[in-house]
């Protein structure tokens, strides 16, 4: 089969698939873009699915964008909001994954404060796990978000240059990003404070990643500026002097953006801190695609929910796959065909 | 398994004969092309209804607009086929309000995806009237809905175990429809 399909249960992070299975995800995407401009804003693809929204920690953005996924697809989307300020989060986990569990979801979007939940989610369990969000971590459905938004107005990542500002070290976000841009093509480079951007971090990936430690040396020549939220709620330690003094020195503001391409476009995965890590009138100005990676946010979501919540057996599409194969080799054979045949399958339906 | 090429039932001088003849068709009952509005299904309904479309701007003088709808997403079998099918574009430019559809598709057999397609079209607005023009219609034994076709190229009656494969340009190599067969004892 020529098509590269996406056949995980769950998805967990970036760092584990393969540049045919990002794309064949963002290719997905972008033929749900337009659901969402219809007047009728919905189709029946997981009418009678259940999809469980868990969220050990605060989100709207990210929750709402789950939700309105979900029932665009005709999906019952459930929302359960856990605090584990007073618990002790292992047994919190397995205790609410059991009783998840009971209820039959077929799809469960979560997000924890600690690295690896969802994996630990995606063992206890049957139903399909979505990460939305564990720790400083991964944020998958974000940069791919991201990755939809860049494409759609550049028209492709490879062989782009993309800087990555700010509080790197805190942020799932970057990670996911990172992971990404370098396995379609792009080169990133990461810049920020000594304290939130070791150089440690040029480990991460094998090639096309480099540190700086002056955002003007990150976004010299850069395609896409991605400026990263300051998350004050992960400041207790000293990081840096003072809000102000970040926003001197690694807010970006509009002179910086004279060293970037001249068609450079600014991301921001929200929520922002104006006039801390990006200047207003960056945010609202018409480089900006803050608003439009919101909008990408719902069709990216829609197709993961789409590839992973509507069930199927892989034995019966292993089935179909061999009857294209063998049909393809007959025609062949009977001389219905000179040999080399370019079949495009996927669309097909058997059942005309 | 393996398939056997059973018989070739059209070539294409005589697909675009077929064509020629419903467009005809289609502009005598529709009394012109004026609120006449084409729709192709995927795939291969797509270039049947562009041909179409061309047909009948020769005989009227005015080429009725083609939409494209992909079922993908409106099909009663998704929670079964496996590994999700790929979704494509629903394309429907302009507004189909009070239009007379005609919904174009290759093959009609069971029926299930012409529901699909009217399930799909009626979420974006409200037609006078839809009608069906399929190349091949395999006989009225298979239908599994109570669909059938308004416009018919070929009624080709068929066996279950039998599978017609339509040809075009567009997406294949040559231009055909020929009936294919499994094997003996081979379900499908």
């Amino acid at each position: 089969m020529q098509n590269v399909t996406f056949n995980r249960k769950h998805l967990l992070g970036i760092r584990e698939l393969a540049p045919g299975e990002i794309t064949h995800l963002l290719d997905t995407a972008e033929n749900f873009r337009d659901i969402s401009r219809r007047e009728i804003k919905k189709v029946p693809a997981l009418r009678g699915r259940t999809v469980i929204n868990l969220f050990f920690e605060p989100s709207t953005r990210t929750r709402t964008s789950f939700e309105i996924a979900a029932k665009r697809l005709s999906a019952d989307a459930i929302n359960i909001s856990v605090s584990t300020s007073s618990m002790s989060k292992g047994e919190t986990l397995l205790d609410t994954a059991r009783n998840l569990e009971a209820m039959a979801p077929d799809c469960i979007v979560v997000r924890h404060s600690m690295a690896g939940a969802p994996q630990q989610l995606a063992r206890m369990g049957n139903a399909p796990i979505i990460n939305a969000g564990d720790g400083a971590h991964e944020h998958p459905t974000q940069a791919l978000l991201d990755a939809l938004t860049i494409r759609e107005y550049k028209g492709r990542i490879e062989g782009l240059k993309v800087a990555i500002i700010g509080d790197v070290l805190h942020s799932r976000v970057a990670r996911s990003n990172i992971y990404l841009l370098t396995k379609l093509g792009a080169t990133v480079s990461i810049a920020g404070p000594g304290t939130l951007v070791p150089a440690e971090f040029a480990e991460l990936v094998e090639q096309g990643l480099s540190v700086e430690r002056r955002i003007e040396d990150a976004i010299e020549g850069a395609d896409v500026i991605m400026i990263l939220r300051i998350q004050r709620e992960r400041q207790d330690a000293a990081f840096f002097p003072s809000m102000r003094e970040y926003a001197v020195h690694y807010g970006l503001h509009p002179k910086h953006l004279e060293r970037a391409a001249a068609d450079a476009i600014v991301m921001h995965p929200g929520p922002m801190n104006r006039g801390v890590e990006i200047a207003s009138e960056i945010a609202d100005g018409s480089r900006s695609l803050i608003l439009d990676q919101v909008t990408n946010g719902v069709a990216v979501r829609m197709a993961v929910l789409y590839l992973l919540a509507g069930g199927g057996h892989a034995e019966v599409d292993a089935d179909a796959t061999e009857r294209i194969k063998h049909a393809a080799k007959a025609e062949t054979r009977n001389g219905t065909t000179n040999g080399k045949r370019k079949r495009k399958q996927g669309n097909e339906t058997p059942n005309r | 398994m393996d398939f056997i090429e059973k018989a070739r039932i059209m070539d294409s001088p005589r697909i675009n004969r077929a064509l020629a003849r419903l467009a005809s068709e289609i502009v005598e009952e529709n009394h012109g092309a004026g609120d006449l509005y084409l729709v192709g299904i995927r795939r291969r309904g797509v270039p049947l209804a562009e041909r179409m479309a061309d047909k009948i701007a020769d005989l009227e003088g005015h080429r009725p607009p083609v939409g494209i709808v992909d079922i993908t997403l409106y099909r009663d079998d998704l929670s079964t086929v496996g590994a999700k099918p790929i979704v494509n574009r629903t394309d429907l430019p302009g507004d189909i309000e009070n239009r007379n559809i005609v919904l174009i598709d290759d093959v009609l057999y069971t029926g299930r995806t012409i529901r699909a397609a009217l399930d799909q079209l009626i979420d974006f607005g409200r037609p006078r009237r839809v009608q069906l023009a399929v190349l091949i219609d395999r006989g009225k034994e298979h239908r599994e809905l109570p669909i059938q076709a308004d416009y018919i190229g070929k009624l080709v009656p068929t066996k279950k175990s039998e599978i017609i494969k339509v040809m075009l340009q567009e997406f294949d190599e040559e231009e055909g429809v020929v009936i294919v067969e499994r094997p003996p004892g081979e379900t499908g």
